[in-house]
């Protein structure tokens, strides 16, 4: 590791690449004439588009990337995430011709494969969750969340009864608060107690009559997996209300303990997460939604069916809530998390085994350097605490996010979950071997030291990345959305 | 500049790190040293409109950081008076002067029994010290 790190190149704005007339590619010109457009749809000036020929375009692309870390560059432990290894295979599945060139309007007869691979993948999630009726539309956790919420609300309108509140505890994701008041309802939150489980007294408190459901992830954002699992789903069953399963932590208990077993009625799946997608950019997303059977009637349409030997997508389904995605949800998703399960077959269980134990594993080597707010084994991921960093050293667990990146090293999630000051959240996945384990920790390790012997190269690092610490709330105030072409017109060639 | 860690002996405090200046029977509201500091440098104040009504343990608005998006909790109930345009319109005065320039609201209790629930200087200092 070195302070200074390598030079890194300037990466000009591609437009600042630009020059008039150059051009990464030449058509032959046919002599066609031009197609005729209405003179009303006609654009009144060409596009600024960046003029560079092809070699300085392939610079610039590789300069970018060159600047990227992702997966692929290193050890990505970014708490909630679940930043796996990406297996190639999948994406040279997902390109076979039968799937990648599918029209999504094809009709079914000429879709039989994909439905049914569709199906079998509904039919594996099914099992996972342990709820008999899934749908794929949904394409991302998100939007699983909100399609989760509209179908309580249909289940509850269908029968009648008024309910208006939703409770999630204060270590939820912002996701769930945001999706609640999305759908319409009002939130209520629910503490953690001491063990880093849902307070049940102050759980009892707040279930009512007017109570829809509990949206929870177990385990929670504090790795822990919740013990009282049990007398939780009683308390809202009780009161009539229902329990959604925010699957972001899956990845913890696949083939080990399902869902709808503890008492969900409503599971979304993060298959971007526990089953493998590059999602480190955003997306592609795919977030699947389980169900009870007595939920099952309003599920989106259209639900993917067999008939015997044949697969048709089924329209007919009067109670659904609709469509909440364009044609039949996220494809290629599918295709690369029905591989990546198929590959592991009934071993899934191996996959959840080894992430909950490189996390253990982790975790001992750091217990005794960094604060551990809840004592106790954790699941596939681990919270820990810079709150002595800071107390004796001025050392905020932003800087240690930021230090890692010297030694090569993803920085975990920071100052998440809220309620755990100068939070540190860390997810090895199952996909990393012991010696970038024993790396990461002997890099966390020697930042401990450097917090007690010299804070200001942590307060001012990273030292060798291409950028160093961003100046976030001014880009929050003033943010630069839209390039400024100034004076520096696009000149055209045409 | 953020401000040097203190804790005013006028203030009553709230333990989710809100402070209230009592005078008279109105009162004017804002958050503590150790809220701003954990939150970061505020980009924004999503502030209650004034003539709403404010209970006490209730959230009555948010201030977010790069950090985080956190309720503001009411230390005591009333209505809005006023709201300070100028946390609105630069939320870093409150990491600047949490005590001055950056309170947030002024209210008028409705029910001024309840500023003796709240704590005194040395007791949410031990507060502090227990985060």
């Amino acid at each position: 590791m070195t302070e200074a790190g390598r030079a890194w190149p300037e990466a000009p704005l591609i437009f600042e690449r630009s020059q008039p007339g150059r051009r990464a590619g030449r058509v032959p010109d046919y002599g066609l004439p031009p197609p005729e457009l209405p003179s009303d749809l006609r654009r009144k000036r060409p596009p600024r588009l960046p003029e560079v020929s092809e070699p300085e375009l392939v610079r610039h692309i590789t300069a970018l990337a060159d600047r990227t870390f992702g997966v692929d560059t290193g050890f990505y432990p970014l708490g909630s995430c679940t930043m796996k290894h990406n297996p190639r295979v999948n994406e040279r599945v997902a390109r076979l011709p039968g799937f990648r060139d599918l029209h999504p309007l094809q009709e079914d007869e000429g879709a039989q494969g994909a439905l049914e691979l569709m199906w079998q993948l509904q039919e594996i999630l099914s099992e996972i969750a342990g709820l008999p009726a899934v749908t794929l539309q949904p394409a991302a956790g998100s939007q699983g969340e909100l399609t989760g919420l509209m179908l309580m609300r249909a289940y509850f309108a269908d029968r009648d009864e008024a309910r208006d509140t939703i409770i999630t505890p204060d270590t939820a994701h912002g996701t769930n608060p945001a999706s609640v008041t999305m759908a319409g309802y009002e939130l209520e939150k629910v503490e953690t107690d001491a063990r880093g489980n849902l307070d049940l007294g102050n759980l009892r408190a707040k279930v009512n009559e007017r109570t829809a459901g509990l949206m929870l992830t177990n385990p929670s954002t504090l790795g822990l997996f919740d013990e009282g699992i049990e007398e939780v789903a009683a308390i809202f069953h009780d009161a009539g209300a229902l329990l959604y399963y925010d699957g972001a932590n899956l990845n913890a208990v696949v083939g080990i303990s399902r869902p709808g077993d503890m008492g969900f009625d409503i599971v979304h799946y993060n298959l971007h997460k526990t089953f493998s997608q590059p999602h480190g950019g955003g997306g592609p997303g795919g977030g699947p939604v389980a169900v009870r059977a007595s939920i099952e009637p309003f599920l989106p349409a259209p639900r993917v069916v067999r008939d015997g030997d044949t697969y048709r997508l089924d329209f007919d389904v009067p109670k659904s809530i609709g469509r909440v995605r364009g044609f039949a949800g996220p494809f290629g998703v599918f295709v690369r998390s029905y591989a990546f399960m198929r590959a592991y077959g009934p071993a899934l269980r191996e996959m959840s085994e080894a992430a909950v134990l490189n996390a253990n594993y982790v975790l001992a080597g750091l217990r005794d350097v960094y604060e551990l707010p809840y004592d106790r084994h954790c699941m596939h991921e681990f919270v820990l605490s810079a709150r002595s960093l800071k107390r004796e050293h001025g050392v905020t667990a932003l800087d240690v996010a930021k230090r890692l990146m010297d030694y090569g090293i993803h920085p975990p999630t920071v100052y998440f979950p809220l309620v755990v000051p100068e939070a540190l959240m860390i997810e090895p996945t199952e996909t990393e071997p012991k010696e970038r384990l024993d790396a990461f920790v002997e890099a966390m390790r020697r930042i401990a030291e450097e917090a007690a012997t010299s804070p200001e190269v942590l307060h001012e690092a990273p030292h060798g990345r291409p950028v160093r610490r961003l100046d976030e709330v001014r880009a929050a105030k003033q943010p630069v959305v839209r390039h400024d072409f100034g004076e520096q017109e696009i000149a055209t060639a045409h | 500049m953020p401000a040097e860690e203190s804790y005013p002996a006028d203030l009553k405090y709230h333990p989710e790190h809100d402070w209230a200046r009592v005078e008279g029977d109105e009162a004017v509201l804002g958050i503590t040293w150790f809220a701003q500091d954990a939150l970061g440098e505020l980009v924004h104040f999503e502030a209650p409109e004034a003539g709403s009504n404010l209970a006490k343990d209730e959230a009555y608005g948010e201030v977010e950081s790069v950090k985080a998006v956190s309720d503001v909790v009411s230390p005591l109930s009333g209505e809005v008076l006023e709201v300070n345009q100028k946390a609105v319109d630069e939320p870093e005065t409150v990491n600047e002067d949490p005590y001055g320039d950056g309170w947030l609201v002024r209210i008028r209790m409705s029910d001024p029994s309840e500023v003796d629930g709240l704590m005194n200087v040395e007791a949410y200092r031990a507060h502090v010290a227990e985060q």
